[in-house]
């Protein structure tokens, strides 16, 4: 793609601009035309109707650390796939035995973490 | 974008855009243009797609649903806005008032985004790149932020869980989404959304599902991917209303509420698009081959109704998928929380994996043995033609078969009869 003023990323930053400007423009009209009566109870975080109980500030089930660090790992290991899907005539056999390889390396990974029980959600 | 621009400058205003200093305002200007047109249209898909879904909900129940405002209730959504707009925009004042205040904001501009790539017919998207695939992929990830932040922000418990929730499915299934997206793209050869449309035909045989047993497995698969990550049922887990109240936005009211659910019925065109681009063939006219597109091109002579004529298919498609994911939603139950995981990380990751492998097995030995003279869809009359068909068949009877012979077998079993008269 030859470089161009309107080129292929410009209108990404554009879009980003104008659909950020547009978004906060809403909430400034609801600033000017919506009611602003606060009170103790309106301003308490909603728990269904009872007083509410304590901070939301508190730990929760480390699992989900779990899946980010799964995540990042298999993620990354996806992206490194794409530029080889997009060039895998030109690599041939060589490159497909190359991603082959990686790929038993990953499904490993994921074997022991299966093993390892991090998959299981009810502990 | 740009040559259209060009020739624009050199028809309509006489004037060569390289030399022109005036060029750089119609830049400008088209490049403001776009990026509104697009929230705009992002926005009235949302808006459209919320009253018809209430509607099919509707009738799925044997109810009405919204009929009062404009001709039978399309116009229910400016309503719901206006509504929306005038509501107390409250702010809890215990919670992180910034970030509470910046969540929706990701969750918009990153649905905003999506739509600068995504193709809408021939020759029509805002911009073209050659990385289009992997940009909306990486774009979709600014609504996980959104989410988390307004988990966190909150300062609720029910934002606190249901945010959490929402991120760890969303992550989840961005892997197997990734994967199985692969598939088409090592068919096509290229990550450009225009390019990987281009691979595929006019006809139903030339699309990518039905081109090869794997971008069969892989468009079902990859249809599920998406709905989890739009959060559609029966992924509905991160806003289950019957047991996190609303989810990450239990604390938002009024417009910055609206916002998200913007975001969710406007990702129901983004889910379908992209899947219609991947595995149903994009824009692509039956009757109008890749060849018979070429000498268009070559010639500068490609007919103004091609134009429309593709947008309408592309359209046509997008419109039956979001008919689908309406009609998934109001019949299949929420799954748990254990099962959605489950399913992605124990089925999902090494079936997109293996699948992954074995298209590029077929299509490095086709490319080994035939060249590129094996891309692309097989005349029926060879035996390459002859065994797709046999599969397809196959692939195509054996679960219809099965399906209503347990249809029939429940019907049996409970004594019911089947009603039709509702319609």
């Amino acid at each position: 793609m030859s470089p161009s003023p309107v080129g292929p990323y410009l209108p990404l930053a554009v879009t980003l601009l104008v659909s950020g400007l547009m978004a906060a423009a809403l909430p400034v009209l609801a600033h000017f035309l919506g009611p602003r009566r606060a009170s103790k109870v309106k301003s308490e975080s909603f728990e269904c109707g009872s007083v509410s109980e304590g901070s939301a500030r508190q730990r929760f089930a480390v699992k989900f650390y779990v899946v980010a660090l799964l995540f990042i790992v298999f993620d990354i290991e996806t992206v490194f796939l794409y530029p080889w899907a997009v060039n895998f005539k030109a690599l041939g056999w060589f490159g497909y035995a190359e991603v082959a390889a990686f790929a038993a390396t990953l499904l490993v990974g994921l074997a022991y973490v299966w093993k390892k029980g991090a998959l299981e959600w009810e502990t | 974008m740009q040559e259209t621009l060009d020739r624009l400058i050199r028809e309509v205003l006489h004037e060569d855009p390289q030399v022109w200093a005036g060029s750089w305002v119609v830049y400008a200007a088209a490049l403001l243009a776009v990026g509104f047109g697009l929230t705009v249209f992002g926005a009235l898909v949302a808006g459209l797609t919320s009253w018809w879904e209430r509607r099919i909900a509707a009738r799925m129940q044997s109810r009405i649903g919204p009929n009062r405002v404009g001709p039978q209730g399309t116009l229910q959504f400016l309503a719901d806005a206006l509504k929306l707009i005038v509501k107390e925009d409250l702010v809890p004042p215990e919670s992180d008032q910034m970030l509470f205040r910046i969540a929706p904001y990701f969750v918009m501009t990153g649905f905003a985004l999506t739509f600068v790539v995504l193709p809408f017919g021939y020759h029509l998207s805002a911009t073209r790149m050659n990385v289009g695939l992997f940009y909306l992929i990486a774009v979709t990830a600014l609504v996980v932020v959104g989410i988390m932040l307004s988990g966190w922000a909150s300062n609720s418990k029910w934002a606190l869980f249901g945010g959490m929730r929402a991120a760890a499915q969303v992550v989840s299934y961005e892997i197997p989404g990734g994967m199985l997206a692969l598939v088409p793209i090592l068919m096509a050869g290229s990550l450009d959304l225009h390019e990987i449309i281009r691979a595929q035909g006019g006809f139903p045989w030339d699309w990518f599902v039905f081109q090869t047993p794997w971008g069969f497995i892989a468009f079902f698969l990859f249809f599920a991917t998406q709905l989890a990550e739009g959060n559609r049922t029966p992924f509905d887990l991160p806003e289950a209303e019957s047991e996190l109240v609303a989810g990450y936005m239990t604390e938002y009211s009024g417009i910055r509420f609206g916002y998200y659910f913007l975001a969710e019925w406007g990702n129901l065109w983004v889910m379908s698009a992209v899947i219609s681009t991947l595995f149903l063939g994009g824009w692509q006219v039956p009757f109008v081959s890749a060849e018979t597109l070429a000498g268009w091109e070559a010639a500068g002579t490609v007919p103004v109704a091609f134009y429309g004529v593709s947008t309408a298919v592309f359209v046509t498609k997008v419109v039956v998928l979001m008919n689908v994911i309406i009609w998934v939603r109001w019949t299949l139950p929420r799954i748990r929380v254990d099962q959605m995981m489950s399913v992605c990380w124990k089925y999902l990751v090494p079936i997109g994996m293996g699948l992954v492998l074995l298209a590029a097995l077929t299509e490095v030995l086709s490319f080994q043995l035939f060249g590129d003279a094996a891309k692309g869809p097989a005349p029926l009359g060879t035996p390459r033609g002859a065994l797709h068909l046999a599969f397809f068949a196959v692939a195509g009877a054996v679960p219809t078969v099965l399906f209503f012979r347990k249809i029939f077998r429940n019907i049996r079993l409970t004594g019911d009869r089947i009603d039709l008269t509702n319609w």
